[in-house]
């Protein structure tokens, strides 16, 4: 009862909230609402973006170094050595078994409690994004492998090049250009997964936002702002990211 | 000169006993052609002499190395054997040039230069010099085909493996490769060759091999084989083939 009551408290605060909107867009002498809220959008703008860059630093931090944790994650579940399948498999379990907020909670707040050392909470973000993305660029680059044809890597070593080099000179330049897109669209996972970070403390654009909310109360337009930058974001890196594809494919 | 040893092979994937007792050599200089129906266990037969296939029993030497002893490099052992495939395989990303000069740049450590000028003759013998700096997908079958012998030959192999080179290809495509391989033969290169071309095992063999069902059925000359065969089953083949 209490729930219902609540959500419809608060359906009932937005109703009044877009009444505003639509009885002051009536012309009178007051700014409209329409007007108010892009006054309000620029107002707040440097806040944003002051988030934004962090929110992009860690996006690309993680990114970078998923990739490396993710290329070594991989290569160790395609290994021959059973004990290093083990180990990327576990890594991929645990990784895909738990949600990003229990890591991020649990790097920040656990180990630094049991190490009895503070980490930086950008660098936590960073760690977990890192681990999280890693996990599932493995995966990426394990089925990108194994779609390059059995017959290039027999002919690879039938020339007399060793496993290391034939994979390194004939498998994966190859594999490269079939993930792009899957990469990229992990790097727009990541980049929105950064907003959940917020919960540790880093100053990215979703934390900015609650702390311009915690001053003003304006829930509604902060958070459709926020919601409008992150919006944008994905749609330009999008559009950038088929540019890049559409560069090396016809390369 | 014995090239190639081949004692008591076996070979099986899981329950699926391939090659069964296999014994044979080659001799220095000597075309040996394979042929046989499908299923016989002839390609597995030529990929066990490369060790691209682990052999499950026996012994395979080549050029006096033990392939199936655990101390042999068989990396070493490989540049001396080169390999022709029935797909071609070529490097889709790299260069005709590129996919010629990767390997011995690699492993015998040339120089850019003298690698690629040696890519350049090998191109030139198989015909296809003005194809140099074309990637791969713009060749047809016949040209890729070449391309991919003069690969292999680029690591000066003494030893060619063909596995079905020409099986690939559109019929009016096969007559190029073949002779390259014909020229490969008259300039004494040892060479096995698992075909279904019987004009050309004929006309360039110095021995023919029947396989079928795991074993070596018979062998002989060419005008042995396939004027005078003495095995029931090589009859039956050849009826159906020639």
């Amino acid at each position: 009862m209490g729930e219902t009551q609540m959500f419809t408290t608060a359906i009932a605060g937005v109703m009044q909230q877009v009444g505003a909107f639509a009885l002051s867009a009536e012309p009178t002498k007051e700014p409209s609402a329409i007007v108010e809220f892009f006054q309000y959008a620029i107002s707040i703008c440097p806040r944003l973006f002051e988030g934004l860059k962090l929110t992009l630093a860690m996006a690309v931090c993680a990114l970078a170094l998923g990739i490396v944790v993710g290329l070594i994650s991989c290569l160790f579940s395609i290994s021959r050595f059973k004990i290093l399948n083990k180990i990327a498999g576990g890594y991929l379990s645990i990784i895909r078994g738990t949600p990003l907020m229990v890591q991020a909670t649990f790097i920040y707040f656990g180990l630094s409690a049991v190490l009895n050392m503070s980490i930086p909470s950008f660098v936590a973000s960073v760690i977990v994004l890192m681990l999280n993305s890693g996990a599932y660029l493995s995966e990426i680059f394990r089925s990108g492998i194994s779609a390059i044809n059995k017959g290039q890597m027999e002919a690879a070593r039938s020339l007399g090049l060793p496993h290391g080099v034939a994979m390194r000179k004939i498998i994966l330049p190859q594999a490269f250009r079939i993930v792009i897109p899957s990469v990229t669209n992990q790097f727009i996972i990541t980049l929105k997964d950064t907003s959940i970070l917020s919960v540790i403390g880093v100053s990215e654009m979703m934390k900015q936002s609650q702390q311009i909310i915690a001053n003003n109360y304006r829930a509604f337009e902060t958070y459709a702002v926020v919601a409008i930058w992150y919006y944008v974001l994905v749609v330009i890196l999008t559009h950038l990211f088929q540019l890049l594809e559409r560069r090396l494919a016809t390369k | 000169m014995i090239k190639v040893k081949v004692e008591n092979l076996k070979k099986s994937f899981g329950k699926l006993e391939v090659l069964k007792d296999i014994n044979m050599e080659v001799k220095e200089g000597e075309v040996v052609c394979l042929i046989g129906p499908s299923g016989s266990g002839k390609s597995t037969f030529l990929r066990c002499l490369n060790k691209l296939e682990e052999p499950t029993g026996g012994v395979v030497i080549v050029d006096d190395h033990d392939l199936t002893s655990k101390d042999a490099d068989i990396n070493k052992i490989r540049e001396n054997i080169g390999m022709v495939f029935q797909q071609f395989n070529l490097f889709p990303h790299l260069t005709v040039l590129n996919n010629i000069t990767l390997a011995p740049m690699d492993r015998k450590s040339m120089s850019k230069e003298d690698a690629e000028e040696k890519a350049r003759q090998l191109l030139d013998t198989v015909g296809l010099l003005e194809k140099a700096n074309e990637y791969p997908s713009s060749l047809s079958g016949g040209q890729q085909q070449r391309v991919a012998i003069a690969r292999a030959l680029a690591m000066e192999p003494d030893i060619m493996l063909f596995d079905e080179p020409t099986s690939a290809l559109d019929p009016e495509m096969v007559g190029e490769v073949l002779e390259v391989m014909k020229r490969l033969a008259a300039e004494g290169m040892t060479m096995v060759v698992v075909t279904h071309e019987m004009g050309f095992a004929r006309e360039v063999a110095d021995r023919v091999v029947f396989m079928d069902g795991g074993y070596i059925v018979e062998q002989g000359t060419p005008q042995e084989l396939f004027g005078n065969p003495q095995n029931e089953r090589t009859q039956n083949f050849l009826n159906k083939v020639l």
